[in-house]
């Protein structure tokens, strides 16, 4: 069992926090199939949220085929979450700081860097949704 | 979607002053909604309205598809803990309970007395000695124990520490993920609502200002920021709720169903605790955004 924790100042949208959560404890191989999620009103309970936004985390989870509702009994994790190659982390990480030395080189300094970062997150973010 | 309140119309005048007016809604079932607005904007009258503890001036009120008020049956299906959760002073809380009981048909004494136990209070203790937290929860108790299927709370945690806030919350929390009760409930702390409630009403001065889903209302207004810009050269598709501006930048909070493609502007996404203050002060200054507003605001 995990329990749920809130960043009421992170802007990120209650149910996503939830979800990302979930996800973050299955690529750190502290959720595994067999393993329930807290019910809505154990969450609610302790967060002081409204329920739909648990069921709605859930229902997002369902979709995405790492949780599964059991009538009567629970929602159980079913779905892995592959843990992210070490291999392609060293990859990322070298072509970020090639990229990072280009910008600098640029005469970019860390506010315009930080100020594209934010904005290529948005955008991405705002295509994924769409 | 049947929804357990709507109004049309509905109005509330004392002397020559109108508490409510011209307050057409609809609240959509199984939701929990934040009702805000400034100090006198309406929201009690509102929701002594729902009770049926007053009558309306014109307009109608439908709750739960009944008229409010009327009859035993209607009374059973809304519980409604009034402004400071009062309590009886000189009862205890298991006379409280008992009264419940007596006064109240599906009343449920096993569920009112294990959330008793589960606040720790005791059953002789006198309502006057609790704290501001724990008679709160004991109205919440007694409002619970009705079962009934409408919950409307006026500012029901007000005056309570942020410890019993947030306890009192989690309990009604529970309530709604277990019995699936509909709440309303009135207050002026934004970041609470915003965890707890999934649909808003803002009153300003008597009017609804905003009513709907908050995911909805999130995702309709932005925030843009900019070089300087008359609010008339906005798309007509672009409502203007707020805006400010100084010798070289605008900011605009607009509400718009469509995306926004200027690439001029930065666009960020608003809070709710942003788009309440934007329609209060919408209200008090009511110099609409499609007109001139190039005079320097700050």
């Amino acid at each position: 069992m995990i329990e749920f924790q809130l960043d009421t100042a992170s802007g990120i949208a209650t149910y996503l926090q939830l979800v990302q959560q979930v996800r973050q404890a299955l690529q750190l191989g502290i959720l595994e199939p067999g393993d329930q999620l807290p019910t809505a009103q154990q969450v609610v309970a302790k967060l002081a949220i409204n329920p739909n936004t648990v069921l709605k985390a859930y229902r997002d989870l369902e979709r995405e085929g790492l949780v599964r509702p059991r009538p009567g009994q629970g929602t159980f994790i079913v779905g892995t979450l592959p843990r992210s190659d070490p291999a392609v982390q060293e990859r990322f990480l070298a072509s970020m700081t090639a990229w990072l030395r280009k910008a600098h080189t640029a005469g970019l300094g860390p506010d315009d860097i930080e100020a594209i970062y934010r904005t290529a997150v948005r955008n991405s973010f705002a295509e994924g949704a769409a | 979607m049947t929804a357990v309140i709507e109004t049309n119309d509905l109005g509330k005048q004392y002397g020559r002053k109108w508490a409510l007016r011209d307050c057409t809604l609809s609240i959509p079932e199984g939701k929990v909604v934040g009702l805000v607005g400034p100090n006198g904007a309406g929201k009690t009258t509102l929701l002594s309205l729902a009770v049926g503890l007053l009558t309306p001036t014109c307009g109608s009120i439908t709750v739960l598809a009944g008229r409010p008020g009327d009859g035993p049956a209607q009374l059973e299906k809304v519980g409604f803990v009034a402004q400071d959760t009062p309590a009886y002073a000189g009862l205890s809380v298991g006379k409280h309970l008992l009264m419940g009981g007596y006064l109240n048909a599906n009343w449920d004494q096993e569920l009112a007395e294990r959330r008793i136990d589960q606040l720790g209070l005791d059953l002789r203790q006198k309502a006057g000695s609790l704290s501001g937290g724990q008679r709160a929860q004991l109205a919440l108790t007694m409002a619970i124990a009705k079962q009934p299927e409408l919950l409307l709370l006026d500012e029901p945690v007000a005056s309570l520490d942020p410890l019993a806030r947030r306890e009192f919350l989690q309990g009604l929390m529970e309530i709604v993920a277990s019995h699936g009760v509909s709440v309303v409930l009135s207050s002026h702390l934004i970041a609470d609502l915003e965890r707890v409630c999934d649909f808003l009403v803002l009153l300003v001065a008597s009017q609804v200002k905003l009513a709907g889903e908050i995911t909805a209302l999130l995702a309709t207004h932005h925030r843009l920021s900019g070089p300087r810009r008359d609010p008339r050269s906005l798309p007509s598709s672009q409502e203007v709720i707020e805006e400010s501006h100084t010798d070289k930048q605008s900011t605009f909070l607009v509400r718009t169903d469509q995306p926004i493609l200027d690439p001029a502007w930065t666009v960020r996404p608003v809070t709710l605790d942003e788009l309440v203050l934007a329609y209060m002060g919408q209200a008090r200054n009511p110099s609409p955004g499609r007109r001139s507003a190039l005079g320097v605001v700050s």
